[in-house]
C-alpha cells in the first residue's frame, strides 16, 4: 500500500515516520507540504509529531487551518486512513476530524518515557494485528496529551469502541480523562494517538511492539 | 478603525491545570483568601473598518474559526 506524510514547519518526526513506512511497508511514503491542496493516491496518509507553528494559540490550532487540512479532510471522507501522531493527534482533534481536545498535561511537565499500552480495541484498520486486551510498550513525548471530551461525547466514544488504545498499568502521563491515549472516529479510518509507535519498530529501537499499528494499517503481516 | 479585545477562558468543568498551579502559587505567597483561578487568553484586534456590525460579526467568526476551541473553551467579544 502508498502512504503519505504530511510535513509542515515546526513538526520534527517527519523523518522517524518516513523511515517506519518505508522499512514496514517497503516503498518509500510520499511527502505532501502544507501548501498542496491534492494529496497523492495513497491508502494512508501520516501526520507526524513535533511542534507545527511553535504550538502558538493551542497545539495543532494554525495546522489545522492550513490547506493541506481541506485536503485531508476530503480524502478522509472517501475513506482513506489518517494516522495522527502526537502533534498529529492534535491537529486532527484542532481540525474536527476527532472528537475532543488535547490539554497541558496535568503535572504541567513535558513527558518523555515509555509508558503502557492496552489495545482497547482490536477491530479497526490500525489494530487488527493486535489483540484485544494486549498490553504494548510505547515511548511517549510531549507536553499536551491530557485528552478531554466533554461528558455526552465521552460516553459516546466510550460506547462506539471509539477508545483504541488506553495508557495501561498505571502509566497515564497525561490526566488524559479514562487514561485515553488513542481515539479513532466513528467510520474507523482516522486514528489519532498521542504514543509514538513509529519509534518501537525493530530491535534496535529494543522492541517492535508499535511495528503491528503500522502493518495493519499498510495492510502488511505483522512480523 | 475599529479596536476589539477577545476574552478566551475555559469552559466550566474543564480540568485547568495551569491555574491551579498558580492557585497554589499565589497561595503558598501568602494571599491566604485566594479562591479558584482560572487562567485564560486575551487578543487586542484592529481592525481596518468602520463598521461596527461587521467588525462584530467578522471577530465572532474569528473565534468561532481560530481563536477559540469551542470544545473547551468560551469566548466574550468587547469593542471599544
Amino acid at each position: 500500500m502508498k502512504s503519505a506524510v504530511v510535513q509542515l514547519p515546526g513538526l520534527n518526526r517527519d523523518r522517524d515516520m518516513i523511515a517506519a513506512l518505508a522499512k514496514i511497508s517497503g516503498k518509500a511514503p510520499a511527502t505532501v507540504w502544507q501548501t498542496e491542496t491534492e494529496i497523492p493516491d495513497v491508502d494512508l496518509i501520516v501526520i507526524p509529531g513535533g511542534f507545527s507553528y511553535g504550538d502558538y494559540l493551542r497545539c495543532g490550532a494554525i495546522a489545522a487551518r492550513m490547506p493541506v487540512m481541506q485536503a485531508i479532510k476530503a480524502k478522509a471522507k472517501q475513506g482513506v486512513r489518517v494516522l495522527g501522531v502526537c502533534n498529529g493527534f492534535q491537529i486532527l482533534v484542532e481540525s474536527g476530524l476527532l472528537p475532543g481536545a488535547l490539554m497541558r498535561n496535568a503535572s504541567l511537565k513535558f513527558v518523555c518515557r515509555e509508558v503502557k499500552l492496552e489495545v482497547v480495541n482490536a477491530d479497526t484498520s490500525f489494530t487488527r494485528a493486535y489483540s484485544k486486551g494486549q498490553v504494548i510498550r510505547c515511548p511517549v513525548a510531549h507536553h499536551d496529551g491530557n485528552y478531554f471530551a466533554d461528558a455526552e461525547t465521552l460516553k459516546a466514544i466510550e460506547g462506539n469502541g471509539q477508545v483504541v488504545f488506553r495508557y495501561a498499568e498505571g502509566t497515564n502521563p497525561n490526566g488524559s480523562l479514562n487514561d485515553i491515549a488513542g481515539v479513532i472516529n466513528a467510520t474507523g479510518n482516522v486514528l489519532g494517538m498521542m504514543p509514538h509507535p513509529e519509534n518501537l519498530i525493530e530491535t534496535a529501537h529494543g522492541g517492535a511492539d508499535g511495528r503491528g499499528l503500522f502493518a495493519s494499517a499498510l495492510d502488511v503481516i505483522a512480523a | 478603525m475599529i479596536k476589539a479585545r477577545v476574552t478566551v477562558t475555559l469552559k466550566n468543568g474543564v480540568l485547568d491545570p495551569q491555574g491551579k498551579a498558580i492557585e497554589g502559587a499565589l497561595g503558598a505567597l501568602g494571599f491566604d483568601d485566594i479562591g479558584h483561578v482560572r487562567q485564560g487568553k486575551v487578543f487586542d484586534l484592529e481592525l481596518e473598518t468602520a463598521d461596527k456590525a461587521k467588525a462584530e460579526a467578522d471577530i465572532k467568526a474569528m473565534c468561532e474559526k481560530l481563536l477559540a476551541n469551542t470544545v473547551i473553551e468560551n469566548y466574550s467579544i468587547s469593542l471599544a
